[in-house]
């Protein structure tokens, strides 16, 4: 299955400049990790707060709707153009957040009708 | 070309785990079971919605006061460090350091055992405890469904990264391996989304009521 794949030797300057810049994604990979930890810290605070739900539902669901984004698109790389079949995978994932949102729409809506 | 090939730091492709066509089909495929596992998600998260506090007729168990946050911070915490950890992996992957990816895989599982630990016990605080077990009510069984399909990713992803890790240890990377470690990591960090989710709806919501 190998034999599409066209390896090459790097030269000393092109694999170090590649191990810096996956140095320099990391740091950035460890950043997002950090705006992770602190919504998940936001998000817990603000229940034991005690603050009105009307203003702790919101705000808890948009934090959590940027936390998955996140993971999404830093972590999970759904945002990098170059990746294969990238137009694909997004027509399904948002596919499959359609049929999500229609199954909360549904089932929120008429079962207790 | 042999996927056995040896590779050295300067010969390891920029994105090793979708150089073959064997890593192209496999990238694109764990995501669309990803998006099919979306919707699974979404039916049992609406049920779990739409029967919350729901039950037979004197009920006295609700979530504002089954549910506590302690617990649920804690797991959060651990598999929100695990997704990092993973990241670590796929880093070392980049820079062709095979043991990297093993012990930072290894981390990954450890994280992902405590996790399920937890959750373990916090099951078994329910129902031995408080009497909140699966057939209960409407609101327990919508719950344990939920909270366990979460639970049986978690268990499976374990078992999958630790027969990696096993199987992987003395092979070193080429790119045989590459895209099995990454669909992995794809795979957990979407477990972290998914428990995103719980902790918000389930647990947080579940408090205020």
């Amino acid at each position: 299955m190998g034999h599409d794949t066209h390896v090459q030797e790097k030269s000393v300057a092109q694999y170090e400049f590649n191990r810096k810049k996956n140095a320099v994604e990391m740091r950035k990979q460890v950043v997002n990790f950090a705006i992770m930890i602190l919504f998940t810290f936001i998000a817990f605070a603000v229940v034991v707060a005690d603050f009105s739900p009307y203003f702790i539902k919101p705000v808890i669901l948009l934090l959590a709707g940027v936390q998955v984004a996140l993971q999404l698109y830093a972590f999970m790389h759904m945002g990098e153009k170059k990746a294969p079949f990238i137009g694909v995978i997004n027509t399904f994932v948002w596919l499959g957040a359609v049929i999500a949102f229609t199954f909360f729409l549904c089932f929120l809506t008429i079962i207790w009708w | 070309m042999d996927l056995n090939t040896k590779f050295t730091p300067k010969s390891w492709p920029d994105h090793a785990e979708q150089a073959t066509l064997e890593g192209k089909n496999k990238f694109v495929g764990i995501w669309i079971f990803i998006c099919s596992d979306i919707v699974l998600f979404a039916s049992v998260f609406a049920t779990y919605l739409s029967l919350k506090d729901k039950g037979p007729a004197g009920m006295d168990i609700s979530a504002a006061e089954l549910f506590g946050l302690e617990l649920a911070f804690v797991m959060t915490m651990l598999l929100l460090t695990s997704s990092l950890t993973s990241v670590y992996a796929m880093y070392h992957m980049k820079n062709f350091n095979s043991k990297g990816v093993l012990i930072w895989m290894g981390i990954t599982v450890l994280l992902g055992l405590g996790f399920l630990g937890l959750e373990i016990y916090e099951f078994y605080e329910y129902t031995v405890h408080e009497g909140f077990g699966f057939t209960h009510s409407a609101f327990s069984s919508s719950f344990y469904v939920l909270v366990g399909t979460h639970g049986l990713h978690v268990i499976i992803g374990l078992v999958w990264i630790t027969g990696l890790i096993i199987r992987n240890m003395k092979r070193g990377l080429n790119l045989y391996n590459a895209p099995k470690f990454f669909a992995a990591s794809i795979y957990w960090h979407f477990i972290d989304v998914v428990w995103v989710f719980i902790f918000t709806v389930v647990y947080l919501m579940g408090v205020l009521g």
